[in-house]
């Protein structure tokens, strides 16, 4: 090696497959550096015993994991059936050749889609006594319904009418000029084609009551109506420790994340079937 | 002499400051077939959609078998069973087979029985030549495939009068002649018929009579021959050396 650059403490620029090389390596380092870290440092049976204790574990699953679950499951989907059908009229007033109606339909769900769901809970807890005569149907399972309803109707509302006008327009005029009514060509023609492109939006709004439906918590409520949150929370307290909680925790993504994996295929199949 | 089954008084149409329609008296006989032919934006598909008032005319009468469809008190639900309308972009319902695309406004509209709603589309569909695509679903027909199945949905509901828009503008060249067959079979059937079309050769074969349309109004009209072949005012000349002639277009 003589050539004139040896003395010099020149370096050569590296390739830039080298380069990608040696970045790629330094941040496997910092990853593992984190992960030894954790493993070194964290006090894991403090850890487990707080978050993940078996005992507690298993007393939260046997004394009543699975009737919170189905109470969960049972406030969501009525609120979500009350959402529908509530947002679905809205979504047809808010495409109404009349005024008012349009009008009404934009107020109730700019109204209740900025406002939080928790407010709208607080409100019908009261409700009963503010009009001491009022009686909500199947308490508390209508009054949660209704709750959560209103604010989910809000949402489903608006992606709904996406649904709706996102059918094409020729669609309607096919329907028309065989002699459909209106109504007829909404209900035969455009509905169904507006809830299939709408299927994967409106398993989001589903994934979102599942999670809202936590906030019944604040609603005074006997033991055989509680709730994941509710349920969980009772325990925790009870024992002054989290495991109940990371269980309920874990009986959430057994609801969620099956619905999360279903929207992601319905998007695939949707892109297909286009 | 009988009324003509379409007749059109003084139709005027405009959206917003648009005068698309600018005084229209036109009418269609029964068993005739009339093709409307014209530059684009001179309101033929306009006049087409007045017929079954797709497009709610400004002013003016539209006479269909003798009842005005214009009167504010007119069923035209009623009165659109009997008209029947193939559109440029086919329109079939995407969520329906080729053969429930023709059985639904049977059983919503007519109120007919399963049974009877499904004999009368399997007979529509073999009559275009569908034999063996009675339960494809549109999005795997072929365009002219699509537009077929769309004419026998309109033949389903008995039509005593047929309304194509441009039916074959939206199809690949090479699909363009099993529909405008199926068409010709049908006017040889004594289908009254009023087609908007750019086709010169179905409308001077097929055609009882060629209407030419410019600016919103009736340029010309008469037999296929005298509108396609010597035509008298220069604006029809004009567009059929346009038409016809398409390699030797001076810019103006």
């Amino acid at each position: 090696m003589s050539t004139p650059t040896d003395s010099a403490p020149t370096r050569r620029p590296l390739s830039p497959r080298k380069r990608a090389q040696r970045i790629r390596a330094v941040q496997y380092t910092v990853l593992v550096l984190l992960v030894a870290a954790a493993v070194f440092f964290a006090d894991w049976p403090q850890i487990q015993d707080v978050f993940f204790r078996p005992d507690l574990v298993e007393k939260t699953i046997t004394s009543g994991l699975g009737h919170a679950l189905f109470n969960t499951i049972v406030y969501t989907l009525g609120a979500f059936v009350f959402g529908i059908v509530v947002g679905t009229v809205l979504a047809i007033m808010r495409l109404s050749q009349i005024g008012p109606y349009r009008w009404i339909a934009t107020v109730y769900i700019e109204f209740f889609r900025g406002l939080p769901a928790l407010i709208v809970f607080l409100v019908f807890t009261l409700l009963p006594l503010a009009f001491p005569g009022m009686r909500i149907p199947w308490d508390p399972y209508g009054t949660v319904w209704l709750a959560l309803g209103i604010v989910g109707s809000a949402y489903l509302a608006e992606t709904i009418r996406g649904g709706i006008q996102a059918v094409p327009k020729g669609q309607v005029e096919a329907a028309r000029s065989l002699g459909m009514t209106s109504g007829q060509a909404m209900r035969k023609v455009v509905l169904p084609q507006a809830f299939r492109t709408m299927l994967p939006p409106l398993t989001n709004e589903l994934i979102l009551l599942v999670k809202d439906s936590s906030l019944v918590y604040i609603i005074g409520l006997s033991k055989e109506h509680y709730e994941l949150t509710k349920f969980g929370r009772e325990l925790a307290n009870q024992n002054v420790n989290v495991t109940p909680l990371v269980v309920a925790g874990i009986a959430y993504l057994i609801i969620t994340l099956p619905l999360s994996m279903l929207v992601r295929r319905l998007e695939a199949n949707a892109g297909k079937a286009r | 002499m009988p009324d003509a089954l379409v007749q059109i008084r003084d139709l005027h149409k405009s959206f917003g400051d648009n005068h698309v329609l600018r005084g229209i008296d036109f009418e269609v006989e029964q068993g005739e077939v009339v093709c409307v032919i014209g530059p684009s934006g001179s309101g033929k598909s306009t006049l087409l959609r007045c017929v079954n008032l797709l497009e709610e005319p400004t002013s003016g009468t539209v006479l269909v078998a003798g009842e005005d469809l214009t009167d504010p008190d007119c069923d035209i639900d009623a009165a659109r069973r009997h008209i029947g309308m193939v559109f440029q972009s086919f329109n079939l319902f995407p969520h329906h087979t080729a053969l429930t695309n023709c059985m639904l406004a049977q059983q919503t509209v007519l109120k007919r029985g399963k049974k009877e709603a499904r004999a009368v589309a399997q007979e529509n569909l073999d009559r275009v030549g569908l034999t063996d695509k009675h339960d494809a679903y549109p999005a795997k027909l072929s365009g002219g495939q699509q537009q077929r199945v769309a004419i026998a949905r309109a033949l389903s509901m008995a039509p005593n009068l047929m309304l194509f828009d441009e039916p074959t503008s939206a199809l690949d060249p090479e699909l363009v002649g099993e529909v405008l067959t199926v068409m010709r079979k049908l006017a040889e059937e004594g289908m009254t018929m009023l087609v908007v079309t750019h086709e010169m050769a179905f409308a001077r074969e097929v055609a009882d009579r060629v209407v030419f349309m410019d600016g919103g109004v009736i340029v010309e009209q008469g037999a296929p021959a005298d509108v396609i072949g010597s035509p008298k005012e220069p604006r029809t000349k004009e567009f059929l050396r346009r038409v016809l002639d398409p390699t030797h277009v001076t810019p103006s």
